[in-house]
């Protein structure tokens, strides 16, 4: 790999860390368990767009572990992979399919994002309860989504030059 | 970004419009909480008994007063549990993610779970 990528993607890396470290310092935007702006995801869909599928997957699951590392625990951990997870799954397929733009793509990864983080809480605390917020956390997950698309978009539009 | 991004987007609300009519719908006043840490039954209260319940060893209060169910103090960082304020009607649930703990509304019949 060549060192200017090598030396890009750990950017990537660090940058995706502070947006966590950032999102976990703003105040919860709802009483809802999951609701998150999904920061780190602008860096995942602008890697998508302009790295590839393997390196976001590298790039998402490191982002995880150190974060979980740092700031958390090993349960919230289990959590931000899943949902990580998911996203990233459902986003690389739908790019996939050549069909959509990358707002729709980053919309979707925001909905399955907090879809597998309260899949995991159902099956964590064996309650199927608690799929009771699934409604609020699709239009919260389409929100952030479309902001976060909004902003990768843009991104994109201006490293358009950028070869790697 | 085309029309078919719209479209795709577009169904996605209206799915999600859906299933918050069909919880909504589908609501009735409760008659009593379940309490759950880590997936296993610890306690049951009916709504109709106003007092305050320390739950799990005291991680989390309980509070039921004039037919409604809420968390008055808990142990966690973020405190979300206190502040997703009073349930009543079945299927609404109160979560504490770091104690593992749930209060869930039951009625007098199985509530219909989105997950069956």
């Amino acid at each position: 790999m060549k060192t200017k990528k090598v030396a890009f993607l750990g950017m990537c890396i660090a940058l995706s860390m502070i947006l966590s470290f950032v999102e976990s310092q703003i105040p919860p935007l709802a009483a809802v368990p999951g609701v998150k702006m999904g920061l780190p995801n602008i860096v995942m869909v602008f890697m998508l767009y302009k790295v590839g599928a393997k390196e976001t997957a590298i790039v998402s699951i490191l982002r995880v572990i150190l974060v979980g590392i740092l700031f958390g625990t090993p349960l919230s951990m289990i959590y931000s992979l899943a949902g990580a997870a998911l996203s990233l799954t459902g986003m690389i397929i739908l790019k996939k399919t050549n069909l959509f733009a990358p707002v729709t793509v980053s919309v979707v990864g925001g909905i399955l994002h907090n879809v597998g983080q309260i899949a995991t809480a159902c099956i964590v605390m064996e309650t199927a309860q608690i799929a009771y917020y699934l409604p609020v956390l699709f239009i919260s997950g389409t929100i952030a989504g479309v902001l976060i698309g909004l902003c990768a978009a843009m991104i994109l539009k201006r490293l358009e030059k950028m070869k790697l | 970004m085309k029309k078919r991004d719209i479209i795709l987007i577009a169904s996605i609300l209206i799915v999600a419009i859906a299933l918050f009519l069909v919880v909504e719908l589908t609501k009735e006043e409760g008659e009593g909480v379940t309490v759950k840490v880590d997936g296993v039954k610890i306690a049951e209260y009916p709504l109709t008994m106003d007092g305050t319940y320390p739950l799990n060893g005291g991680t989390n209060i309980l509070v039921i007063e004039g037919g409604k169910a809420y968390l008055t103090d808990a142990n966690c960082p973020d405190k979300l549990c206190v502040h997703q304020g009073k349930i009543s009607m079945t299927g609404e649930t109160i979560t504490c993610l770091p104690n593992k703990l749930t209060v869930t509304v039951y009625g007098t019949e199985q509530s219909v779970d989105l997950v069956s």
